[in-house]
């Protein structure tokens, strides 16, 4: 598809949007629909759509498979840690509003940190099983 | 909805198949909206239309087959479905009408979850907050799942490259 | 408007509705030997489920589960948030399902149910060692 010019331009068009939709929606969760798990969908179709047009060996690069494998595990620690630092903190494990000096804020502040780790490791999978299928029509003939 | 699960159930060719289950779950996300889910509805376009028809692209390129004849004679599944379907039937007649505002679902928690969420954690979207704040745990364990799942998956289509060496 | 028996057969369409797609994806599960159309059915199945449990939350007049100040009536949030998480949980299970369904057609070269079954039955163990 890397001949196709029209689609080329399109995806060069369309790609950054997207990218910025899923921040959007990540970060906008709390006020409107969204939060962490479409988040990380619309970002790893960013990066499927980009493979798709571009070829896998430059999604690659700008997606490693030893990034994606981490940031598949990174996301269910920070879920994790934020439960370990309400504990710390002296609540019980997952208490947000012990996190700040106000409740409140303690509880954005936890939801905040709950949604990037939700959308990581959501983007980390949906990309990784992606690469994995599309490693094996490759290989296979 | 019920057009396209008839077309799909009838159509042998897979690639309709997935294409329309894509279909499916676009008219399901527009169900969902008109039911004020629009949490839901973006989390079903997104994950239904968008990445199962992916990976169902991607399998299909893999595998590479049309489906056999249909099985024949389906009787007994037919009338097994039916008799189920119409005891589910009977079951829901005893269910709360649509959008009656007495149903239990509207009490015990929820009233306590819309009212106080503000003062509580202070986030407009009472979804999210319910989602990270109120059921937090739940939460975990969907992420601690979504991870399982990729981790089957790796380790179910690894490549031993030794294997092919020898 | 409250009713405890059935006044008008509107009031349970949308359950009307979710039980036709539950059996038409139970059906397709059941009597459909390739092994991507029963997944396609299953994920039928659950989708008919998500409307079972979001129908019910909805009140007429009210507006999405988003506090503002211009609403007073909301519906439900609840039901939203366990189905959020059965559709991630659905798309897991598929993609695993997919994979499985990859690593069979690798082995015994088809997907369909019956082929596998014979194949199974008839060599023993000359198919699995080839993996």
């Amino acid at each position: 598809m890397r001949d196709d010019l029209l689609l080329r331009w399109a995806a060069k068009l369309l790609i950054p949007f997207i990218l910025l939709f899923a921040l959007y929606v990540q970060f906008h969760g709390d006020f409107g629909p969204g939060g962490g798990f479409q988040a990380g969908v619309i970002l790893a179709a960013a990066v499927i759509f980009y493979a798709l047009i571009y070829g896998l060996a430059d999604a690659r690069k700008v997606a490693p498979e030893p990034l994606v494998e981490s940031m598949m595990a990174i996301g269910v620690l920070i879920y994790a840690g934020v439960g370990v630092a309400g504990l710390l903190l002296g609540g019980n494990y997952l208490d947000y509003f012990v996190l700040d000096h106000d409740p409140v804020h303690g509880q954005h502040r936890g939801i905040f940190w709950v949604e990037v780790g939700v959308a990581t490791t959501v983007s980390g999978v949906m990309l990784k099983i992606f690469y994995m299928f599309a490693d094996r029509g490759r290989v296979d003939e | 909805m019920v057009v396209t699960v008839w077309v799909l159930g009838r159509s042998r060719n897979l690639f309709v198949v997935v294409v329309l289950s894509g279909v499916y779950s676009f008219f399901m996300a527009t169900v969902l909206v008109a039911m004020d889910a629009v949490d839901v509805a973006m989390t079903e376009a997104s994950v239904g239309a968008g990445i199962s028809t992916v990976l169902f692209l991607g399998a299909l390129y893999l595998c590479k087959s049309r489906e056999a004849h249909a099985m024949r004679r389906p009787w007994l599944p037919l009338g097994m479905s039916l008799a189920v379907g119409a005891t589910l039937v009977y079951g829901t007649l005893g269910l709360p009408e649509f959008s009656d505002a007495q149903a239990p679902i509207h009490q015990h928690v929820v009233p306590r979850y819309l009212n106080e969420e503000k003062d509580e954690v202070g986030v407009p979207n009472v979804v999210t907050a319910v989602l990270a704040s109120y059921r937090g745990y739940d939460t975990l364990g969907e992420t601690t799942v979504v991870f399982t799942a990729g981790v089957g998956v790796v380790t179910l289509l690894r490549r031993r490259r030794r294997a092919r060496a020898s | 408007m409250t009713a405890a028996t059935l006044t008008s057969p509107w009031g349970h369409f949308t359950y009307f509705v979710t039980v036709f797609l539950m059996m038409a994806g139970l059906f397709i599960v059941i009597t459909r030997g390739n092994l991507i159309k029963k997944l396609v059915g299953l994920g039928i199945f659950q989708t008919s489920v998500y409307l079972l449990y979001i129908a019910p939350g909805k009140l007429v007049g009210g507006t999405a589960p988003i506090l503002s100040d211009a609403f007073t009536v909301y519906s439900n949030p609840l039901p939203h948030v366990l189905i959020l998480t059965a559709i991630v949980v659905g798309v897991a299970t598929l993609a695993l399902g997919l994979a499985l369904v990859v690593r069979i057609r690798e082995v015994y070269d088809t997907i369909e149910e019956d082929e596998i079954l014979r194949l199974d039955a008839g060599t023993d163990p000359a198919a699995a060692d080839s993996r």
